[in-house]
């Protein structure tokens, strides 16, 4: 092999070597922080697997604030309110300020685990508009409509 | 009577884009003069038409015309004038048209500025730019028309959004359009280099200033949408990796790689294919951008509500766009054979280094955005790609090109003896390490992230003045635009990564319940909730609390977060208190009433958290002055004489 073939070999190799491990590495940090979004009926049925059931892995809690669910022990920043979809309900517990949009009846998202039958949220989210429910909740809420015959509320949100 | 006048301009502003696309083209390809020449008429024609389509939009905004369904959306008789004139680009209507007349803008000053180029050229950019305009006034027209009445009138409109209601919504949605929009140059001179079969130094010359402003004006638009989400939102962070943020970050990404490239073929003839495929790439990922924030595909605090005929119509709009470009560029690309060749050791290695982890980064990026999507095709669950995956990748990915960057000015082009950069930058090295071991026995919290950011900040401003001192010691050195532009640029990463780690590892945030009177000790400073009050502003009632802060027990400023409920929909939003300092913001939230006179407060001090909006200023005014180099206003005529 002459030496400019060599080179090129070398830097061949360089190159697939760099991408494999930069491939490797996508590929981990992407498993490690992919949330999945289940909602209560999902969870509580096992559908969406023992890790979840079992408070191991972290997901997204999806689905509406149940009415008069919402309560506060006075003066304290631990909050309590049930996720509903329709199918099954979730208690939740959070401590920490509420989005201005969290309100009962409204769509909501939640990252966090489950610690014992209660899930424990990090992190609440509760959209910009108060007529917009998030996407993919919407359609995992369709699923649990669709199996009621309940006429699925996205349709009005979204004719907007 | 004037919104149908509006549709009307509309209509003749897309037949204009019709014609400058088709006539030019045609003409170049047949070496017909005079159909070249309509290109710039038809530029000028359809920048007049959407300027009246703005004018006559903004006209029913202050007018509270609530017969125009956008206006009824997106507007209150309320509403404060001079929000008035903003809620034109409040939603998804009047910001399409936003971005049509900033297209339209760039496409007018784009025939304006380019005498100096051949007429064959400039008709093939000209069209392609028009292509551009027509898809976007085709997407306005058919999908999304502003100008639509509603019958009957509603007596009151549905209210601009509460959080658009700000003086950071003003400027950031031009700043960012105009930055997306300007891509489309370097694209249209991809495009048409590649029809015309040879890439010209010259021509290529004459697009490094507009790939500069535009990648400049994005700059600020993002840090200005950072910015906005830091005090408006309310949660203290200024970057989420949100979806619709990676849609801004992609182009910004593949445009910093582009005017690094551009700038080594026009001086080196390298890089040819590699240049105008980024050119490409870089105004793709715009669409995208725009497909992303608009389709609804995607969750996101900023989606637009969700429309499927529109996400399609992009869709198919950035098919085309993609893969008629691809397409051409596979059948027409240089070979590699073009340019001066370059040793290992050159600052064209440099450059190619800086180009390839800025376009890994930026499809690592575009891979952690669209991943969501795919395992939804796939059936494989809905799931969300959560801030640490881009944190530990963009870290790994920025630390060899921060390493690398003060050693790129400092080398020479072609061949260059790696000891001579080496022994230049081997005491700010030193400097920039024991400043790192200072900073981590420093720090009282995430000492490695302060130290990094120490590090890497001292590293690359450092290294950049020691290149400003060597230039200017140099025998006749001085510096041009084009230099200066690049020093204030680099200067601004310094500043940026000091900012971005340093608020990442020092912020402090607590999140408790006050009753008046009561304080909340954080270090030296304490905050004293001293109550919260009723009051009333044009379009809102708020509870207004009153926050003293002291620093070693002695007044500093009474601070005054709100809770804000807008009358028209009874929305609430939270009015963040925030006392900003150079070395570091005091930002107070209020949150909800907690019963028997307590409140959720949410107190965060974050250090150096305004470095990270004033690095960004920099790049962008980097940009700017690069771009304003006499160099690139000589007529390419007189260079070859």
């Amino acid at each position: 092999m002459n030496p400019v073939r060599r080179r090129r070999l070398l830097f061949v190799v360089a190159v697939v070597a760099a991408s494999a491990l930069s491939m490797t590495l996508v590929a981990l940090a992407l498993q490690r922080n992919v949330a999945y979004l289940y909602t209560p009926h999902e969870v509580l049925s096992g559908a969406a697997g023992p890790a979840v059931a079992s408070g191991e892995a972290r997901f997204r809690l999806g689905g509406m604030v149940a009415g008069d669910s919402f309560s506060r022990a006075e003066g304290s920043m631990e909050a309590r309110f049930r996720v509903t979809d329709g199918d099954a309900e979730l208690p939740v517990r959070y401590t920490g300020l509420l989005p201005d949009l969290f309100r009962e009846h409204q769509a909501v998202v939640a990252t966090g685990r489950m610690d014992g039958d209660t899930f424990v949220a990090e992190q609440v989210l509760a959209r910009h508009d108060e007529t917009y429910v998030p996407k993919e909740v919407a359609d995992k809420m369709g699923l649990a409509h669709d199996r009621h015959g309940i006429e699925t509320p996205t349709d009005a949100s979204s004719a907007q | 009577m004037l919104p149908e006048l509006g549709q009307i301009a509309l209509l003749l502003a897309l037949v204009a884009a019709a014609l400058q696309t088709l006539l030019p083209l045609l003409g170049a390809q047949r070496g017909l003069a005079s159909w070249m020449a309509t290109a710039r008429p038809a530029a000028y024609a359809q920048w007049a038409l959407t300027l009246i389509a703005w004018a006559i939009l903004t006209a029913a905004f202050v007018q509270q015309d609530f017969s125009v369904r956008y206006v009824a959306e997106n507007s209150n008789s309320l509403l404060p004038l001079v929000y008035r004139f903003t809620a034109v680009w409040g939603g998804h209507e009047g910001s399409l048209l936003l971005w049509v007349f900033v297209l339209a803008c760039w496409n007018a000053a784009v025939a304006w500025f380019s005498r100096s180029l051949p007429d064959v050229v400039l008709a093939r950019v000209l069209a392609i730019m028009g292509a551009v305009c027509l898809g976007f006034l085709a997407f306005l027209v058919f999908t999304s028309n502003p100008f639509e009445r509603i019958l009957p009138m509603p007596l009151e409109g549905r209210d601009l959004n509460p959080l658009l209601q700000d003086p950071g919504m003003i400027v950031h949605p031009p700043l960012l359009y105009i930055g997306y929009s300007g891509f489309m140059v370097p694209f249209a001179f991809a495009i048409a280099a590649l029809l015309d079969g040879k890439v010209d130094a010259h021509w290529l010359r004459w697009t490094r200033p507009w790939t500069n402003v535009a990648w400049g004006f994005l700059t600020l638009g993002i840090a200005l949408g950072s910015w906005w989400a830091y005090y408006e939102l309310g949660w203290g962070g200024w970057w989420f990796w949100d979806p619709v943020e990676n849609a801004s970050f992609m182009p910004w990404l593949a445009g910093a790689a582009l005017i690094h490239s551009q700038a080594v073929t026009e001086k080196r003839g390298s890089f040819h294919g590699w240049t105008l495929l980024l050119a490409i790439a870089t105004f793709s990922l715009s669409l995208l951008g725009a497909f992303l924030v608009r389709s609804g595909v995607l969750t996101s605090v900023h989606s637009f509500a969700a429309d499927p005929t529109r996400g399609l119509f992009i869709l198919v709009f950035l098919g085309l766009v993609v893969g008629g470009s691809l397409l051409l560029y596979a059948l027409r690309a240089p070979d590699g054979r073009g340019g001066k060749p370059f040793s290992a050791t050159s600052r064209e290695t440099l450059l190619l280094a800086n180009n390839l982890l800025l376009v890994a980064a930026c499809a690592m990026v575009l891979l952690g955005t669209l991943y969501p999507l795919l395992a939804d095709a796939l059936d494989l669950g809905k799931i969300s790609v959560g801030p640490p995956y881009f944190g530990l990748l963009f870290l790994l990915l920025m630390a060899p090109l921060v390493l690398l960057l003060p050693f790129g000015p400092l080398t020479r082009w072609q061949n260059e003896d790696a000891s001579r950069p080496l022994r230049m930058l081997l005491p700010w090295a030193v400097l920039a390490l024991v400043a790192a071991v200072l900073a981590f026995f420093a720090a009282p919290q995430g000492p490695w992230k302060v130290a990094m950011g120490v590090a890497g900040a001292v590293w690359v401003g450092a290294g950049t003045l020691r290149f400003v001192w060597a230039r200017l010691r140099a025998p006749g050195g001085r510096m041009g635009a084009e230099m200066t532009g690049m020093v204030l640029g680099h200067l601004g990463i310094a500043v940026f990564l000091a900012g971005a780690l340093l608020v990442e590892a020092l912020s402090i945030q607590r999140e408790v319940a006050m009753l008046p009177g009561q304080s909340l000790d954080i270090g030296r400073d304490s905050f004293v909730l001293e109550g919260v009050a009723h009051h009333v502003g044009p379009n809102y009632a708020a509870d207004r609390g009153t926050v003293r802060m002291y620093r070693d027990d002695r007044l500093v400023a009474p601070l005054h977060p709100e809770k804000r409920t807008y009358v028209s929909g009874g929305q609430v939003m939270t009015e963040t208190a925030i006392r900003a300092g150079v070395l570091r913001d005091v930002y107070v939230a209020l949150g909800e009433p907690l019963g028997a006179g307590a409140w959720a407060v949410r107190v965060h001090i974050k250090p150096f958290v305004r470095w990270v909006w004033a690095g960004a200023f920099l790049m962008a005014l980097g940009g700017f002055v690069t771009a304003a180099d006499r160099r690139f206003r000589r007529p390419p005529r007189q260079e070859a004489a």
